[in-house]
């Protein structure tokens, strides 16, 4: 847990590779190395580039406008922004607990959205490097690659993937950017009809989910040296459990434990987070780096999402990924798994588990009920928390008493990722470029470190106004003519 | 006495003192437009409802019938001209369908996808207008004001009580709240108002409704607003 090759002593001397941009992740982001004469590795970043702005343009809009606007920093989990500005402005209107259908509705959007988001990353963006190899041909490496060499496998993962964008749709409106959830409740139920449509193909979407469990494993366990030791760092890691401590993506209270799988805190109601959280701005990257209070900067930071969630939780309450994460636990040997790309093994324990829970919710007859709304006494702050399908994500609003948003605090999931990611990046660069000469496969041995995490780097930037900035004026000679920077 | 004019090639009747609007509306025919309303005196100043007139371009909310017109309406020109003026429109207020909780239920919006308005085409002014969010049941989002004066009309009009202006001139020309510290909570304004109900963009929305009316049942997703009534038999 230290900051080595964040920052090299002399830069100037040293020769720049960049990765600009880094495929097959959500969003754009770039890594920089610094390399010397002898390919040594003396400096490793992921920087973020995009620059977006919502905590900012969102202060003065009226606070039911939130959860639709704040779901367009995403396309591909907008939901779990939708819903997580709904739970804080839950709290806001008073709705102190919604109606079985409201929360069973929310809950089946957000689990169809985890079905989606997971089918997406494994079999589009990351089975081409598991499948063929780091550094297979390169112009096969993607997903019409494995369209051809594995079409059964490809199919599957576009028709899970939109299973659940049509949970989504049913639930939402519309696949992408819905306006299902409101706060205190929600605009629709189910009807019979979209539930008998999704009635028909939810037996062997759960059937599916796991044989991609056992995809996985298997590519993992077949080659335990490199799966269990590429781009491997010790770390800290949170997410929310449900009750009992079962696996909850959508309530609970904030858990977090350290590398030996020891608790750091628990039972923490997300209300409080900020006194447990804190986010360190750094003057490379638009993209913060949180914290745990307790421990501070240097060896508080931690990971969430997958691995973080299923070695969170004491059980997950759906047998098929129970029998899965079991089998985890097992292989992992009793503590706790850091390996990066065990990442990917957890991530499709989850979409089993999300198959699962959306074919017991829909036999739930409270998803065509029509109690949609509760409301309560007015309060002038909310924070909303949800398991994102890349981890933990917070939305924290103050609202006036004219019903305007005075300010919006979003820790998204990828941020919570920042330090981790930045790590995992740096150990495949000692481990794989020190020394080398540095190649395409090379490369993409850095990439697909990062992969591993399903970074949305377009969610991650989503400040404004806060972020150091340096501007410098350079003349024709490259002498700097003035400078100016905010920190 | 009855008459008869033809729009688009077809035989449309009309009473003394109708308009072309009025006429095509009573006969089913759809013709584009934003500031009029039927319980209104017409304003012609959107100019979205223009057709030609025996070859001449005239709004037709202001041009009175007369037997024997030839009107026309639906043609590729005047259309281009419609599109250009509602671009315009878009361009010079703030308007995020995205996340706007008028989206589905807004002319503006649903008379762009008539025209086929596949995007804003000009440069966006990106002006900044305050949100007045201090009455207690109504908010005013003036990003989203086209000037129609609908609103004007109807507090001056039906509610005789005067609460909207339009003040400026030209580009300049803005909305107003008629009271002395320009809020909307400094008047006696009510959400039982004519003019809370006839705003035909999101400016005057009742408070904490937001997107409360799910997708696929807002009023332009059943239909599109040239099949709408209120549109061709009058609101």
């Amino acid at each position: 847990m230290t900051y080595q090759l964040e920052t090299a002593a002399h830069p100037e001397t040293l020769r720049r590779v960049a990765i600009d941009p880094v495929s097959r992740v959500e969003g754009h982001g770039k890594v920089t190395i610094l390399l010397d004469d002898q390919n040594k590795v003396h400096q490793v970043r992921l920087h973020i580039v995009e620059f977006r702005g919502f905590e900012k343009f969102i202060q003065g809009r009226p606070y039911w406008e939130v959860p639709v606007m704040v779901q367009r920093l995403c396309g591909i989990c907008p939901v779990s922004h939708h819903l997580a500005a709904s739970k804080a402005l839950d709290v806001i209107v008073g709705a102190k607990k919604l109606t079985a259908t409201a929360e069973k509705m929310r809950r089946l959007m957000h689990y169809g959205q985890m079905l989606q988001s997971h089918a997406l990353h494994f079999f589009h963006l990351c089975s081409p490097d598991l499948l063929f190899g780091f550094d297979s041909d390169v112009t096969k490496r993607n997903i019409v690659g494995v369209a051809m060499a594995h079409p059964e496998t490809a199919k599957r993962g576009v028709l899970l993937r939109r299973f659940g964008q049509e949970v989504i749709r049913v639930t939402a409106g519309k696949r992408v950017h819905g306006t299902g959830a409101i706060p205190g409740g929600v605009n629709k139920a189910l009807t019979v009809a979209e539930r008998d449509e999704l009635l028909k193909d939810i037996y062997h979407i759960v059937q599916w989910s796991r044989d991609a469990v056992q995809l996985i494993q298997k590519v993992h366990t077949q080659d335990p040296g490199l799966y269990n030791s590429f781009g491997i760092f010790r770390s800290n890691f949170m997410s929310i459990v449900g009750n009992n401590g079962d696996l909850d993506f959508y309530h609970g209270t904030l858990r977090a434990r350290d590398d030996n799988g020891k608790i750091i805190f628990d039972h923490v109601d997300y209300q409080q987070y900020n006194q447990y959280i804190e986010e360190e701005v750094r003057p490379w990257s638009y993209m913060k780096f949180p914290f745990f209070k307790s421990i501070g900067k240097e060896h508080g930071w931690y990971k969430v999402g997958p691995l973080a969630r299923v070695q969170n939780c004491n059980q997950i309450s759906t047998p098929f990924a129970e029998h899965e994460r079991k089998e985890f636990v097992d292989y992992a040997g009793g503590s706790p798994m850091h390996a990066p790309l065990a990442y990917h093994w957890t991530r499709m324990i989850e979409m089993l588990h999300a198959a699962e829970v959306i074919k017991e919710l829909l036999h739930d007859d409270d998803l065509l009920g029509s109690d949609l709304m509760v409301q309560g006494e007015r309060q002038m702050e909310g924070v909303g928390v949800i398991e994102a399908p890349r981890g933990t994500l917070f939305h924290h609003y103050r609202v006036d008493e004219n019903d305007l948003v005075t300010m919006a605090n979003l820790i998204v999931s990828t941020t919570n990722n920042n330090q981790a990611m930045n790590e995992a990046i740096r150990h495949v660069a000692r481990r794989y470029l020190h020394g080398h000469e540095v190649t395409e496969g090379l490369l993409n041995h850095i990439e697909v470190a990062i992969r591993a995490f399903d970074p949305c780097l377009s969610c991650a930037t989503h400040a404004l106004g806060k972020m150091p900035l340096e501007v410098e004026l350079v003349d024709p000679e490259g002498r700097i003519v003035h400078s100016l920077s905010r920190s | 006495m009855s008459y008869t004019f033809t729009l688009d090639g077809k035989v449309v009747p009309f009473v003394d003192g109708q308009t072309i609007i009025q006429a095509a509306s009573a006969a089913g025919i759809f013709i584009p437009h934003l500031c009029y309303h039927p319980e209104f005196k017409p304003h012609g100043s959107c100019k979205l409802c223009t057709v030609k007139v025996n070859g001449r371009h005239t709004a037709s909310c202001t041009m009175r019938a007369a037997p024997g017109m030839v009107v026309e309406s639906e043609t590729e020109e005047i259309n281009a001209e419609r599109r250009a003026l509602t671009q315009m429109l878009f361009v010079e207020g703030n308007h995020f369908c995205p996340s706007c909780e008028k989206s589905g239920n807004c002319q503006l919006q649903a008379t762009a996808y008539h025209l086929g308005m596949m995007s804003a085409h000009y440069d966006h002014f990106f002006p900044n207008r305050a949100v007045d969010a201090s009455h207690p049941e109504a908010l005013l989002d003036f990003n989203r004001c086209i000037l129609c004066s609908l609103c004007v009309r109807a507090s001056r009009d039906v509610d005789g009580k005067n609460v909207f202006g339009l003040s400026g001139r030209g580009i300049k020309t803005h909305l107003i709240v008629n009271a002395k510290s320009g809020r909307l909570a400094d008047t006696d304004f009510t959400l039982a108002d004519k003019a809370a109900q006839v705003c035909p963009v999101g400016v005057i929305l009742k408070k904490r409704q937001g997107f409360a009316v799910p997708i696929g049942e807002r009023k332009y997703d059943k239909a599109p607003i040239s099949e709408t009534a209120e549109t061709t038999e009058g609101r």
